[in-house]
Formats: structure tokens, sequence, C-alpha cells
């Protein structure tokens, strides 16, 4: 390789992105032909990753980066093995046909800029997802994904199922992620390792770890709600709201397949234990048979293909972690047989949709003879996906049942699952890519005719690749199936399935299901109906038991917020001196800071008991006054006393601010009341007044107890001293309380004055008030 | 001059400070000369614009340079009136102090030049402009300041400026946010108060790094975890933690956006900002006894306050509560403690400062395009102003601590935190809180951006205004670039966290021969 590779590898990553900055002026200036030019970004990309082809197919790794975050051990590194280049090599290359797809199926539109750019910018997400060698990249990436598929998905944002449809899969996927997040971390923690690459080789302590099975489950968790497994799937046909390309795209072969790729990616080792293999063929099972079942019922073309996707995805977790020899290896021709036929079966559907106004099973028919090309690369890709000879689709079927077939009562059982759901799967490939095109022509709301080359060009590609792999399979083995394997498994393998049919009993369980497909095909109408009558009985499935979580989450923080936040004042107060009182009292209980009993003063005066007294009297008058006039004056009395007992302390300038502020206090506070209605004072009911009396007490005790204990050792009189000794000598004040004020601590009054000047000017805005608009709306929702 | 007996240099630090060191109170000179000087032209409502923006501007260009400074020399003080410390006040900024300021500045700075767009002359007559420059003078001082009476002093500063701007207009909802605000936030700043006094009386000193100094001495026999306790309190009252977070919802809705913007980005987090320094830096030992009541309280606060922001309608409403679910993840990291979560913590308020802010920004400019406030009320917004939308996305996914942007960083960093020391369920509640931020937020995007407007309204012609795109251009910018290249600001805020645990360089910045007696 050349000495500037991972510069340009760098770049590379980078291209879609530039691209998709790029899409919205390109398209005002080149109108629809714009889509062929942004086309050559993920196709330079693509070439550019087919020069690695030969490297990684010799079993070497590419990988390169810099740093990022040295503060976090991240670096921007990328890691490619047969693994993550076949990837690559998916979303690059389906990229570029799917960019010149979206040129011709937006044709027209407003935003075909914007929506250029958004493809772009996944396309972005998703190749720095399956090429991120840091997890915590891997993350972001993975999240980026999640963002431009809201995008993507409510690009048609003025409908509402298109909104809701994009909130439900950023919600489902966006909250997986967080949780692949909590897992990346867990296995950060346990292993010390912040990258894939040194993760799958560690030789030991993952799978023997205590939180094995909790870094396993959150990493699943962000697995399946990407890869839309059972009961996370509901988002996917939902996300059928979005333009064509981006269900071709984002939804069949990229996007939903990162859960899988990462399933594939931590095999090495997360797999190979109980729990991998229970939970994995377990959930893959069910949403195999689900998917299927429930692509049956549909006549959306859109539909069909969605839930059938999700069926695939179900069967290569299946499979992933199913455990035989052979059964990455199907994983691995299923994965790229689909992401063959699917995208092409899409964009086919797109096209139908585009030409003919409907997309509808039960209102097509004919096509054959108006849409002669389109009709070819659906027969193709329906041949494929329907795993008939000669077609890719075909070995991936060969080796999975290779894989699955033995003699133990859970192969049995999965095979069971497995040739059901592939029937199914055959019905359907079929539905969708022959039954429009065959028998006479129905009306349908636009005339039909052929599509442009933007549009055909894409499906015929994809779908003639899926012959032309399954004929050269040998080439395809050696420079993908076979390196991607290895990779996943971590060892050596070599595919060697051609698609030449040899008698075993593969082959049978083969015949088997092409047989029971034709037969579901033939009666297709009798088992939709038959599906649409089980679920009625079902009852409504997780798509509704979603809006219901959000209703109930809603309704809960409602409900929460206004208990915490009632919107009236006493209680809050209430609720702090509460706190107040525990802060105070909890705490020297729990660590022992509760003070000695203190002596009986031996040297206390009469007139300071005097004072201390009449301080409490005042109180006392101030709880027992009938009315607030007397209640203000009452506390004066007591403010007083301590302005007294201040200067019985020896602290004449404390005293006389005492004085002052009693004084003004006082008669503030009564000519206000004179403004207001004096007599009635309180309303309280006697309950309320105990409990708020408790309250008082309890922070007085606490307020008191603390006192009493940071009394206790002698007061350091280091800055007292210091005070008193250069008060006169430095700072030419007698007096030693104004040489603190202004001097020692000039600052603090410097800020004070400041304070007493914003009053000033808060109260001249704050009298500005306009009588009589008191209407009084307050804190009320 | 004083007598020749006298040792001058047993009470006053004779050195002249160093040009670098007057950096140190620069800022707060700065502001409170310029609030003076808007007071004094009062009348001339024109000039406020001009030389408020002037005064913020060079706030921002000081406070870099204390901020370069420091990260490359380390902590410097300059003590007020000569007087050798713990006697006078010293004021000393560390990373922590100065990574802060500047952030606030760069904020202000902003919501001043939105104010220029969203303040009217009446507001301004009623002194806006004074308001706000005090308001970063109590800002400011509180950040930089090394003596905790002082840190008081700027608390009270900031608070009369943050009623003045509160009541700005004088709506009665206004009035009665603003009644509940001042009264709460008096009993907090009351406790502070207090909790100082008792402070004093234990250790005899009021300089934080003579207190950080002392406190393993009197470890023993002062009642420190009660005293650390009232103050974990007050601070968390000043942040808006629950749960005693009720004058935040109860206020931050009815002042002009400006001003809410002001307050979600600064105030919360020099509550933030004063309890890390008090119980990290002064008292380790007795956060770490607590530490179980504050990590409860940060994950209430987490959940509570997103679910309080998917419960709202009203927009500002709505980013009051982000901002309090932000403000459980700082005392998350609070109550972890380690340094790796502290530098969390930090990180966590530098990128709540600029997207609280901006959210509350984006809040306004929604209301002027889509003329209301509630969620119910707006609609088409993504259609009929594109740019905006980017950036308000752009920063809903911040919020929410979505990838490529700021929210992402610190959200790792309190994780992986959390997870080291075990407390999963700590982990568990800041997932659980960005995962309904993330709902509430992405439900704003649906209903006020993409749904259509609810009626036809007739289409009104509103320009666009630089003094609503800069702000909000340059808050976004600066969050999708921290979001990018973290490494600067992650590198500054674990170097701040690590001078908060082992604060010998602050303590050697204030003691240069050694601590006090």
């Amino acid at each position: 390789m050349a000495a500037n590779a991972p510069a340009l590898t760098f770049i590379v990553l980078f291209l879609p992105i530039l691209a998709a900055v790029l899409a919205p002026g390109l398209t005002r200036f080149l109108g629809d032909r714009a889509a062929w030019v942004l086309a050559l970004a993920p196709a330079l990309a693509f070439l550019h990753f087919c020069t690695f082809l030969g490297e990684v197919a010799g079993g070497e790794v590419v990988t390169g980066g810099y740093a990022w975050v040295p503060s976090f051990n991240l670096s921007f590194s990328w890691f490619l093995d047969g693994l993550s280049l076949t990837f690559a090599l998916l979303i690059t290359g389906i990229g570029t046909l799917i960019v010149i797809y979206s040129g011709g199926y937006m044709k027209g539109h407003p935003d075909q800029g914007r929506f250029l750019a958004f493809i772009l910018l996944f396309m972005g997400a998703m190749l720095g997802l399956v090429v991120s060698d840091s997890f915590l990249m891997l993350f972001v990436y993975w999240e980026l994904t999640s963002i431009t598929s809201f995008l993507l998905i409510g690009f048609d944002h003025e409908r509402e199922a298109a909104r809701r449809a994009a909130l439900q899969a950023l919600v489902v996927t966006g909250g997986g992620g967080l949780c692949l997040l909590a897992g990346l971390v867990f296995l950060w923690n346990i292993t010390g390792v912040t990258q894939l690459s040194l993760l799958v080789h560690l030789e030991n302590g993952l799978r023997e770890s205590p939180f094995y099975l909790a870094a396993l489950v959150l990493v699943l968790a962000g697995a399946f709600t990407k890869s839309a497994q059972f009961p996370f799937h509901f988002w996917l046909p939902n996300a059928m709201e979005a333009p064509t390309p981006v269900s071709a795209y984002l939804h069949s072969a990229t996007m939903v397949k990162a859960g899988v790729y990462l399933l594939m990616r931590l095999n090495p080792v997360m797999g190979q234990t109980p729990a991998w293999e229970i939970l994995l063929p377990f959930f893959g099972g069910i949403t195999l048979i689900s998917g299927t079942l429930l692509a049956v019922r549909q006549t959306d073309l859109k539909l069909m293909l969605a839930y059938t996707t999700m069926a695939s995805l179900g069967l290569l977790v299946m499979l992933t972690g199913f455990g035989a020899p052979h059964a990455v290896e199907a994983a691995v021709l299923y994965l790229i047989a689909h992401s063959l036929f699917k995208g092409a079966l899409f964009m086919v559907a797109g096209t139908v949709d585009h030409e003919t106004g409907t997309r509808d099973l039960t209102k097509l028919a004919g096509l054959r003879a108006a849409m002669p090309i389109t009709f070819g690369a659906a027969l193709l890709a329906a041949l494929s996906m329907g795993g008939l000879p000669l077609f890719f689709g075909f070995l991936a079927k060969e080796e999975i049942y290779t894989a699955l077939a033995a003699g133990n009562p859970r192969a049995v059982f999965f095979t069971g699952l497995a040739v059901a759901g592939n029937a199914l799967m055959f019905a359907i490939a079929f539905a969708v890519g022959l039954k429009p095109f065959l028998g006479p022509r129905i009306e349908t709301p636009k005339h039909p005719h052929e599509g442009p080359a933007a549009l055909w060009l894409g499906p015929v590609v994809l779908a003639a690749l899926g012959l032309l792999a399954a004929l050269f399979s040998g080439l395809a083995h050696r420079y993908v199936s076979s390196p991607m394997a290895s990779a996943i498994t971590d060892q050596k393998v070599t595919v060697d399935i051609t698609s030449m049919p040899h008698l075993g009993l593969p082959l049978m369980l083969s015949i088997i299901t092409m047989v029971l497909g034709a037969l579901v095909y033939w009666r297709l109408d009798t088992a939709r109906a038959l599906m649409v009558r089980a679920l009625e009985n079902l009852g409504p499935g997780p798509d509704r038991g979603f809006d219901r979580l959000i209703c109930g989450l809603v309704r809960l923080s409602v409900a929460v917020t206004r208990f915490v936040q009632p919107g009236r004042l006493e209680i809050y107060i209430t609720a702090t001196f509460i706190l107040l009182a525990l802060t105070l009292l909890v705490p020297p209980l729990v660590f022992g800071e509760l003070p000695g009993v203190p002596a009986w003063p031996q040297n206390l005066l009469v007139q300071e008991a005097a004072f201390l007294l009449i301080a409490l009297i005042g109180i006392l008058a101030v709880v027992r006054a009938t009315d607030r006039l007397t209640a203000i004056v009452s506390l004066g009395i007591q403010g007083f006393a301590v302005a007294v007992i201040f200067l019985l302390f020896g602290a004449p300038d404390l005293s006389f601010t005492q004085f002052m502020v009693e004084t003004l206090s006082v008669v503030i506070l009564a000519l206000v009341m004179t403004r207001l209605r004096l007599s009635p004072r309180d309303h309280r009911p006697v309950g309320q007044m105990l409990f708020d009396a408790v309250v008082a007490t309890a922070c007085g005790l606490g307020f008191t107890l603390l006192l009493m204990k940071s009394v206790e050792a002698p007061f350091d009189n280091l800055l007292t001293d210091f005070f008193n000794a250069y008060s006169k000598t430095i700072a030419h004040g007698a007096n030693v309380v104004n040489v603190i004020i202004v001097d020692f601590r000039g600052t603090d009054t410097l800020g004070e004055i400041a304070v007493v000047m914003i009053t000033g000017l808060a109260v001249l805005a704050l009298i500005r008030v306009r009588a009589g608009s008191r209407t009084g709306s307050g804190e009320g929702r | 001059m004083a007598a020749p007996s006298t040792d001058l240099s047993a009470a006053l630090v004779l050195a002249s400070p160093q040009l670098a060191d007057w950096l140190v109170v620069l800022p707060v000179v700065l502001m409170i000369g310029f609030g003076a000087v808007l007071m004094m032209v009062r009348k001339s409502v024109r000039l406020h614009g001009t030389i408020a923006i002037t005064g913020l501007a060079l706030l921002v260009l000081l406070d870099a340079a204390l901020l370069i400074r420091i990260s490359t020399y380390g902590p410097i003080t300059m003590v007020m009136g000569r007087w050798l410390p713990p006697f006078g006040i010293a004021f000393t900024a560390d990373l922590f102090g100065s990574l802060m300021a500047f952030v606030s500045a760069v904020v202000a700075l902003a919501a001043g030049v939105f104010a220029l767009r969203d303040i009217d002359a009446g507001g301004r007559r009623y002194g806006f402009f004074p308001f706000l420059m005090l308001l970063m003078a109590g800002v400011s001082g509180a950040f930089l300041t090394g003596d905790i009476f002082n840190l008081y002093v700027w608390f009270e500063v900031l608070l009369i400026s943050s009623f003045g701007l509160l009541i700005l207009g004088s709506e009665p909802e206004q009035i009665d946010g603003a009644l509940k605000y001042a009264v709460l936030n008096l009993i907090g700043t009351t406790l502070f108060l207090i909790a100082v006094g008792y402070l004093y009386a234990i250790f005899g000193t009021l300089n934080m790094a003579d207190i950080a100094g002392k406190a393993s001495r009197l470890r023993e026999t002062a009642p420190l975890v009660t005293l650390t306790a009232l103050f974990i309190l007050a601070f968390a009252m000043k942040a808006a933690a629950f749960p005693v977070n009720f004058w935040l919802p109860a206020s931050y809705h009815t002042p002009r956006i400006t001003v809410s913007a002001l307050f979600g980005g600064l105030l919360t987090k020099v509550g933030i900002y004063a309890l890390i320094r008090v119980t990290v830096m002064l008292f380790p030992v007795e956060r770490e006894e607590l530490s179980f009541v504050v990590a409860v309280s940060a994950a209430l606060t987490m959940v509570i306050g997103a679910l309080g922001a998917l419960a709202q309608n009203d927009l500002r409403r709505l980013v009051g509560y982000v901002v309090i679910a932000g403000i459980g993840n700082m005392m998350a990291g609070v109550a972890i403690g380690t340094p790796a979560a502290v530098s969390g913590s930090i990180l966590y308020a530098l990128h709540s400062v600029v997207t609280m802010t901006a959210l509350y920004l984006v809040a306004g400019e929604a209301a002027r395009l889509g003329g209301a406030w509630s969620l119910s009320g707006l609609g088409g917004l993504y259609r009929r102003a594109p740019w905006f939308s980017a950036a308000s996305l752009a920063l809903f996914l911040a919020a929410a601590g979505l990838p490529p942007l700021s929210g992402l960083w610190p959200k790792v960093a309190l994780l992986k935190a959390s997870l080291d020391i075990g407390a999963w369920w700590l982990a568990a509640a800041i997932l659980i809180s960005a995962f309904i931020v993330t709902l509430a937020l992405a439900r704003v995007f649906l209903l006020a951006f993409w749904r259509p407007r609810p009626e036809p309204a007739p289409e009104l012609a509103i320009a666009r205004d630089w003094r609503i795109a800069w702000p909000l251009g340059c808050l976004t910018a600066l969050s999708i670039l921290f979001g990018l290249f973290p490494e600067t600001v992650l590198d500054l805020s674990q170097r701040a966290a690590t001078g908060l645990a082992e604060p010998s360089a602050y303590i050697r910045s204030v003691f240069p021969g050694g601590a006090a007696p």
C-alpha cells in the first residue's frame, strides 16, 4: 500500500458527509442530475475499499487512525477485516445505486437536495459505524445513524404518520443506543480495553466476569432494537413511511443490519456461552416466524417487504447465535444475499409505486409489458430470495440447512422454524417480484410505463449481482464470504459451497421449503385472510403498546410534576424547612457530632439573664399575638433585646446596627401593614399550627446543637489578634470594626454597597407595577 | 508612615503584584465599573447597548487571558489591600474557576447581543443592562474569589441583580414568580451565611486555602459533617436540586426570554460551582460520608427534571426542567467524588452553561416566529426557518446528550465514573434521564417544527436579524465544536478536577511561603 493510505481512508470515510454538505447547493444548481454527480462520492469510496480486498482475503487487517480524545483513550481509528470490509462495500456499493435511484425517485421534489443530503449523511454514519475500532467511536456513529434515520423517516413531516414513525424509531433505536453505551462502558470497565480489535483477541476474563451477563444484556438491547428483533420490531414496518429509497437503503440493506454486525463483531469474545446460545436463537427464531406471518397478512408491497426484512434479521440473529459449525457461514451468505435481493425488491416496489400510483398488491397486475426491465430485475431478485438454484440465495439456504439440520431436539426445532420461515418468505418473494407483473392489466391511478434509467439501474445491478455472485461463487467466497466468516469466528474459515445442487439432507429441506412456499403463493389470499383473523383474535401488538407506553409516561410525568411542584409558596417553604431540620439533626446523630451537656454558666450577670428573658418573652408574644401589628411589635422586642445583649458583650457597633435594623423594620413593616388587613392573623387549623411549630422547633434545636458543638473547642484567635495588632499601626484606625469594614475586608463592603445600589434600582423597577392589572395567573399550569 | 517599630512584612504583601495577577480581579472591576457607568447614563437608553456589549466583549477577552495564564502557570492569587492571607480577602483563581468564568462571559455576551433585539426601551430604562453588568460582577466574583465570606457577598450581588432582571416589566405573573424566587433564594443564601458563621467559629479563618489546609486537623473535634451537610443544602437550593428546586420552575418562565436564558445558563451553575468548591476541595472526607444522600438527590433530580420536561406544554417551562435534569447530572459527579467524576461534573457544567442559554434563546426565537410559547400553538417552523431548525435540532441533541454534540462527553465521563465505583443505579438514572429528555425534546421538534401550523395564520414577513442569528449560531457552533473536538476542554476539566482533589497548587498560590500558622 502507498504510504498515504491511512490519510486516504480517512478522507474516504468523510466523503459521503462532504457530499451531503454539497448536496443542497448542487441540487439547486444541477437540478435532478445532481444525484449522478453526488453518487460519485460513494462510488469512489467503494472503489477505494475494493483495493483492500486482496489484502483482507489474505488474512490481513487494515487499520489506521488518529488520536481523537486521548483523555478517554479514544482514537478515531478504523479496522477493516473481512466483516467490516464486506459491510463497507455493501454500504458504499448499494449506496451509490441508491443515490442515483433517489435522483429519479425524488425528481421534481422541492426538497430533493435536503433528501440527498440526509441520505449521504446517513451513509457517512453507517460507514463509520462498521469500520469503527474504538467503542465510543462506534457508539457515536451508532447514534448518528439513529438521528439521520429519524430525519429520513420524518422527511414527509407534514403527515402525522411519518412524524409518529420517526419518533418511534428514534425512541426505540436511541433508547437501545443508550443501553449499548452502558454495555460498552461495562466492557471497558471489565477488560480495560477500549478498542474492538483488542477486545476480540482477548484471551480470557470477559466470559468469566460476574458482569458478563449484564454487559451482554445491555449490548443485546442495543443490537436487538436496531435490528428490529421481537418485541422491538414494530418501528421497522412503521418506518416505511419514509420515501422508498430510504426503506431500500436504511431499512433493509444497511442500518437494520447494524445490530447483526455488532453481534457478529462480538461473537469471538462474547459468543459460545449458554446465555448467548439461548438468547440469540430464541429471539431470532421468534422474530423470523412472526415477521413472515405478519408479512403474509399485508397487501402493501413495501410493508410485505418490511416484515420479511424483520424475519430475515431474525434468521441472521438466530444463525449468529446458533453455535453450530457452518452457522456463521450461513449467516454470512444470507446477509450478503439478503442485501442484494431486498435492496433490489424495495427499489422495484418504489418504481412500481412511482409509475402506477399504487403499491397495493390487490390493485396491481399485468405490468410485465409496460415495465419489462423492472420486471426482469424483480424476477431475478425474487428467484434469489426464494432460494432457487443458480442464485446466491440458494447458496445461503443450503448452508443454513447444513448448519441447522442435526439430530438433537434443539436442531430439529430450529430447522422447523427455518423451513417454515423460508417457505413463507418464498411466497412473499414471488408475491412482490412476480404477481404484479402477471395476468391481465388492471387500471391503476397512473398509466404505467417503464421508469427512467435512474430507477431501473439499481434493481437491475443488484439482482444481476445475486446471480453472478452465485455463478462465480469461488471468487465471491475467496474475497468476501470466507474472510467475513473468518473474522466472525476469529479463525480461518473457508466457504466452498457452490450453486450446483448436490444430493443430501439440505437439498431435501430446500425442496420442501419451495414446495411449501409455492403452495402458500398459490393460496395467498386464503393465507392472508387466515392471518388477518388470527391477528384480530390476538389483540393489540407492541405497536399499540408503544403508544400506550408513551402516553402513560406523559401522564406519569404530569402527575409527578404536579405533585412536586404544586405552585404554593407555603408548601415550598415548609418542605425546605423540614429538609433543613433533617440536615441539622440527622448528621449529628449518625456521625456522632452531638455536643456534650454544657455546664451551667457560672458568671451569668443579672442584666444578661434579664435581656435573654426579654428576648424569649418577645418570641412568645409573637407566637401568641392575635393580630399582625402586635406580632410585628413583639418581634421588635426580641430584636432590641438581642441588640442589648450585643452591647453587653462588647460589640457596640454591631449593637447600634441591630438597633437601626430593628427600628426600621418595625416601622416599615407597620407602615406596609396599614395598607393591608391587620386583624385576623392566622387561619391555620390547630393541627397545621402544631406541625409548623414542630418544624420550627426542630430547626432551632438543630442550629443550637450545631452552635454548641462548634464552640466546644476554643476559638482560634488568629484573625482577631492580627486585626488588633495592625488596625492602628498600619491601617491607622482606632476602631477595629470600622477598619475591618473599610480596609481589611473592604472588598466585601464594596459588594454590599453594590447590593444596596442594585436594590434601589430594583425597587424603582418594581414600583412601576401597573395598578389594577393584578389578575394573578401565577404559577398555575 | 507606619511607625518604624512595625514590621510591615508580617502584615502586608510587600512585593507589588505582577501585571498578570491583576487578571484575577479585573473581570469584577470591569463589570462593576461598566454597571456604574450604565447607571449614570440611565436616561440615555440609546447608549446602553453599545456600552454593555463593549463591556461584555472586554470581559470575554479578560477571562480568556486569565484562563490561558492559569492553564499555563497554575492558580494565581491577588490579595486585596495587600493584607497577607488569610487576614485580608484573597482572590484566587484556579482552572475550575477561570473555566467557569470564561464560559459565563461568552454566554453573557451572546445573551447581551440577543437582548439588543429582545429588550425594548422600557426594559432598558428600568435597568436591564446595569443589572446584567452587576449580575456578571457577582458571577465573576463568585468564580474568582478565594474567600468564603466574599463568595457569599458575590452570591448576594448576583441574587439581587437577578431579582432586578426578573421583575423587569412587572407583569403580574412575573411578580408571582419573583416572590417565590426571592423568598426561597433568600432562605438558601441565608443558610449559606449561617454556615459561613459556623465555619468561622470552628476555623477562625475564611480563606479557602487556609480552611482546606486546616480541615484535617479539626476533623476529630469539630462538627464538620453537619456543617458540610448545611453547605450542601444551601448550595443545592441555589443549584435547584431536588427536593429544593421549587423556585426554578416557579419563576424561570416569567421574565423576558433573554433573562431566562442568562439564568438558565449561569445561576444554577454558580450553585454547582460553590458546591464543588466547598465539598470537593474543602471537605472531601465529609463529602464522602454524605455521598449516598447526594447521590440519591442527584438521581431524583435527573429523573424528576426529565419527567417535568416531558410534562410541559410551555417551551420555557420545558427548558427549565431540562436545566434541572442537568443539575442532577452535575450532582452525580459530586456524589461520586473521584477526580474523573468531578471532571465529568465540570464538563457538564460548561456544556450546560452554553446549551441551556441557547435553548432558551431557541424558545424565544420559536415564539417570535410562531407567535406562541406553547407546543400546542406552535408549528411549521421547519418549513419556515430551516437554519433555525437545524440549530435547534443540534441543541436538542446536545441537551439530550447525543453525539456528536457537547452533551455526549460529560455523560460518558459520568457514566464511566459511576460504573467504576459500582453505582449502577446512578448510571441507570443518567441513562433514563437522557432517554426521557430525548423524548421530550424530540416531541418539541415534532410538534413545533415538523407539524404544520395548527391554523394557517397570515404569513407575517419576519426578517432575519443578526442580533438573533449571531448569538444562537455562535452558541450552537460552540456546542458542535466541543462535541467534535472535546480533547482541549476535557483535558482542562480533568486538570481542574485534579486541582480540586489535590489543592496543593491552590494553597501554594495563596501561601507561597507555606501555610498560615
